[in-house]
């Protein structure tokens, strides 16, 4: 069983090499080849878990070496994996959404002409992906790390013809290289104190180490997970990384890869429990992102940019989630998954409805749309009903639980965090409720365009619907499934291990609280657009909006700090260059010269002038040695 | 006679010789004076030699005089050379080589 675990990672990086140097003879068949390997993947996936779940709950994780990647004294890199639970978790979502995906851009990617070079791609992030979660080692998972953000990189640019898709693919670029930056100093530093970067001996050896270290080596990854998945400070790329196609914003800027840093977290629980510093760091970043993107998500006319901002504040969830510790490592996770199906299925559903209307993104030139696609509605609905934590549905279970466990962490922390978490809830009730609304709701406010053609929306294919319908189950079941008996518990508790949390209130009360505030957003937004009609021209609105609708002046506080600063420091760098080391230098150059000019006067060319020195030269060489011959 | 005294007579023709190279412009002039520091210290060498009993001073005087009439040679060879093309003798005209 254990040989399968590199054909999980070999099926899509063969469909991606295949696809992307097969040339034009493969693009009638392109889509095809990749949905079939990325499917093989879940299969294989799929056939392992059955094997995992026939064996006792000690003995699931496997491993498998492939080959000494760079065998040196003292240095042993690896190229090996190990599938245990949570490895196991990630696999199936990975390969199962990407599946999915893939077959949705068959019909979505349809008039494109580089459709093959696009399942090329995805392909080539599902290899890296699963790489990144296989990976037993923190080198490996490295690979994969960059190689999903290669992935990413040229997904976002793949409508390069637009400028502004190329320069979006360049800032997630760029963001992201300051997050890896972290992530290979945390390897460099593990390197130092443990000698070794596999995650066995590493996370076992934590105990002995000093608390300082593993600081600092659990807040380099924490500024990894930052960057990837587009917590603050680094989270500026996720809301342009929606230039890309749709289905790339569904699996990679929402499901998957944005989560690899949670993964990265809970991965690394050892390290992060003996740091109760890093952890307090981590669950600040945590709320800080979950209310940040949710008022970002508020304010955005775009629906692929709100949707963004929502993914980040339920990343934010996640990783204020990871941060607890022990009593949320399972529910991050689990949030995760509930989350991979509901977003991906709520931006299939915003696909959806670009595809039917002309690629408008703007929510104000939508409206009434329930009648025109009722696949897409109902999908995106029950999608809608699970992100906000309706009863019942997927995101009830995850996210009350985070909350739960927020109030638990206990003191005024506790509170602090428990109260942002209930907050986070409300606010995501009212955007995605004014997402809704806005959407499906009201009158039809769409408008002919320059040219004169009215956008006709209809229903999508049924390759569309099909993945859309899937996904909209599991934001519907997989929360209670996962819930009933525990059962997700049991199955990652071997890995991250788990503990009860005590929340100083009961959980029937944190229940009862996020209902309150769960209604009291979607009312909010109720009256505010689903009451009256909604305006085709945006309202000037208040500060807060407008700074809301440029992403909370993120990109403003990067360009005055980061870029004006930077700016600032090499040109004072350029100006002390030029007055005081090159006035070091031509100054030294100058004397010399000037030296040098009055000492050549001395050459005049007169004999006797000559003789004259030579004269004085031997007087003065004479009265010398007499002088010492007399001390 | 004390030869403390020829000497005397040897920095005395030394100091004459040295005056008149500093002072003196005429090529052929500077040279004679030239001549006349050599030939004080082949006087002085001598003296020593005859103070000190051995024949060191005398060699040198020798070898001084071989060395002098080679530069007589050279030398007039390069005044005379200098005479003709610039018809004159004067050592400051021939100040061509400064920057």
């Amino acid at each position: 069983m254990e040989n399968l675990i590199a054909l999980l990672v070999a099926a899509p990086l063969l469909g991606a090499a295949v696809l992307l140097c097969g040339g034009r003879r493969l693009d009638a068949v392109g889509h095809l080849i990749g949905t079939a390997l990325a499917s093989v993947s879940f299969v294989i996936g799929a056939i392992l878990f059955a094997d995992m779940l026939g064996k006792d709950a000690e003995h699931r994780a496997m491993a498998q070496h492939l080959f000494s990647w760079i065998p040196v004294e003292g240095f042993q890199a690896d190229v090996a994996f190990q599938l245990d639970q949570l490895s196991m978790t990630f696999v199936l979502l990975i390969t199962g959404v990407g599946s999915l995906i893939h077959l949705y851009s068959i019909g979505y990617m349809e008039h494109d002409e580089r459709r093959r070079r696009f399942f090329g791609y995805l392909n080539l992030f599902l290899a890296a992906m699963l790489l990144l979660v296989l990976a037993d080692n923190y080198l490996l998972l490295y690979v994969g790390w960059e190689g999903v953000g290669l992935a990413s990189y040229l997904l976002i640019g793949f409508w390069q013809h637009k400028p502004s898709a190329a320069t979006a693919a360049k800032k997630a670029f760029l963001v992201n290289r300051v997050g890896d930056m972290g992530l290979s100093i945390a390897i460099m530093l593990m390197f130092t104190t443990f000698g070794t970067f596999a995650f066995g001996p590493v996370l076992e050896a934590t105990g002995e180490t000093g608390e300082g270290k593993l600081t600092a080596i659990a807040l380099m990854l924490l500024l990894a997970a930052c960057g990837k998945s587009a917590q603050v400070p680094l989270q500026s790329w996720l809301g342009d990384a929606m230039e890309g196609p749709t289905p790339v914003s569904a699996l990679i800027h929402a499901a998957t890869m944005v989560t690899a840093g949670v993964y990265l977290i809970v991965r690394s629980a050892d390290i992060f429990n003996a740091a109760p510093d890093a952890q307090l760091v981590t669950t600040v970043v945590g709320a800080v992102t979950l209310l940040f993107g949710a008022i970002v998500g508020c304010a955005k006319d775009d629906i692929k940019k709100a949707l963004a901002g929502s993914t980040m504040s339920q990343i934010g969830y996640m990783i204020l989630a990871a941060g607890l510790g022990p009593i949320g490592y399972v529910f991050a996770i689990m949030h995760l998954v509930t989350h991979g199906f509901f977003k991906a299925g709520l931006f299939l559903g915003a696909g959806s409805v670009m595809h039917g209307m002309n690629d408008e993104v703007d929510m104000r030139k939508y409206g009434g749309l329930r009648k025109y696609m009722p696949v897409t509605f109902v999908t995106f609905g029950l999608g809608y009903l699970a992100i906000i934590g309706f009863p019942g549905l997927s995101g009830f279970f995850s996210k009350d639980k985070i909350i739960e466990a927020a109030f638990a962490k206990g003191g005024t922390e506790g509170w602090i965090l428990g109260s942002v978490a209930l907050l986070g809830a409300a606010i995501t009730a009212y955007y995605m409720t004014r997402v809704m609304l806005m959407t499906f709701f009201g009158e039809k406010r769409w408008q002919p365009d320059e040219n004169g053609h009215e956008p006709h929306p209809h229903e999508s294919p049924r390759s569309m619907t099909i993945p859309m319908i899937v996904l909209a189950f599991g934001s519907v079941f997989a929360g209670g499934f996962f819930s009933i008996g525990d059962r997700f518990v049991h199955w990652l508790e071997p890995v991250t291990e788990h503990a009860h949390g005590h929340p100083p209130v009961s959980a029937t009360t944190v229940t009862l609280a996020t209902m309150v505030v769960l209604v009291i957003g979607v009312a909010l937004a109720y009256v505010q657009y689903g009451r009256r009609p909604v305006p085709v021209v945006a309202p000037r609105g208040s500060v807060l909006t407008r700074a809301a609708r440029r992403d909370l002046l993120q990109d403003d506080f990067n360009h005055v700090v980061l870029v004006r600063g930077g700016e600032h420091l090499t040109r004072s760098l350029v100006y002390v260059d030029h007055t005081l080391v090159d006035g070091v230098v031509n100054g030294t150059a100058a004397s010399m010269g000037g030296l040098s000019g009055r000492l050549r006067k001395l050459q005049n060319g007169y004999a006797r002038s000559y003789a004259v020195s030579m004269f004085g030269g031997a007087a003065i060489l004479i009265a010398a040695t007499l002088l010492m011959r007399a001390v | 006679m004390n030869p403390v005294n020829y000497l005397y007579l040897a920095a005395l023709l030394f100091t004459i010789g040295a005056t008149g190279v500093l002072i003196r412009r005429n090529a052929i002039v500077v040279f004679m004076c030239i001549e006349l520091m050599l030939n004080a210290c082949n006087l002085a060498f001598v003296a020593f030699s005859r103070m000190h009993g051995n024949l060191d001073g005398q060699i040198i005087a020798f070898f001084t005089m071989v060395v002098a009439a080679a530069e007589v040679v050279v030398g007039l060879a390069i005044i005379v050379s200098l005479f003709r093309s610039r018809h004159s003798a004067s050592v400051d005209d021939a100040s061509l080589m400064k920057l």
